[in-house]
């Protein structure tokens, strides 16, 4: 797995290639860890490359909801395979967080 | 059809599990989304084993059965440590409190139950076996 981190129209913009699982999960966790250290409030995760993720992968974004929720940090996820928006679905998480068709809507 | 892989206890050994359940399940006429969730489900139950029972100890194996039948597929983690897991005992936990306890596990066991049919965890031969069962559409 790899991530690239963009900043975009302040937007800071989380990419991630390849799978997310136990394995891999911790450095989508630093990524996310860094940006809120960083200050940014506006934080969006492009799916595009995501072809996989276990619970570990679910399990990161799930232990940042309450300090987006407290920080008032704009998040949403973009640009996920059906695959992949599955697994959000099976635990309900798509009602937790914003999953949407694109960068476009997810800036909104 | 019986096919069988062993691998030793380290989380990069994950993604070859996947490579192998994803290539034997290639061939029945299952969906993405099917295919997906079946991979998911033995990665979660292989994670937990290596991370939580052997603590990534590359001295340790896990082996995996795969069984398919026309329209059942069977799979078989089996695991040397018999310290065991008792699966009578587990209850989901609720995913609002994770959230709120801003937790990063916990949720692994949860999917493998929305997944599979059958999951139980058995002592034999002093090994345990995880045990996950799924209907599949016949071809």
């Amino acid at each position: 797995m790899r991530i690239s981190e963009t900043e975009e129209d302040g937007f800071y913009i989380i990419q991630i290639y390849g799978d997310v699982d136990a394995a891999s999960s911790i450095t989508l966790d630093k990524a996310i860890e860094e940006s809120l250290r960083r200050g940014f409030r506006k934080l969006l995760i492009d799916c595009s490359h995501l072809n996989y993720i276990s619970s570990a992968g679910l399990g990161v974004f799930m232990s940042y909801l309450e300090e987006f929720r407290e920080k008032e940090v704009h998040f949403a996820l973009f640009h996920m395979k059906d695959t992949v928006r599955n697994v959000f679905e099976i635990l309900g998480l798509d009602q937790l967080m914003r999953i949407v068709a694109s960068a476009e809507e997810a800036k909104n | 059809m019986i096919h069988q892989y062993k691998v030793s206890c380290i989380r990069d050994n994950l993604k070859l599990i996947r490579e192998f359940v994803l290539t034997v399940l290639k061939s029945l006429t299952l969906n993405e989304i099917e295919l997906n969730q079946l991979v998911l489900a033995v990665d979660e139950v292989c994670s937990n084993l290596i991370i939580h029972s052997h603590q990534c100890n590359p001295e340790s194996s896990i082996e995996i059965i795969i069984q398919s039948f026309p329209e059942y597929i069977l799979f078989e983690i089996i695991d040397q440590d018999t310290d065991g897991f008792d699966i009578s005992q587990y209850q989901n936990p609720s995913i609002n409190k994770i959230v709120k306890d801003r937790r990063k596990g916990g949720v692994g066991l949860i999917l493998v139950h929305k997944i599979m049919d059958r999951v139980e965890v058995v002592q034999e031969s002093s090994q345990n076996i995880w045990r996950l069962g799924k209907q599949i559409s016949p071809r």
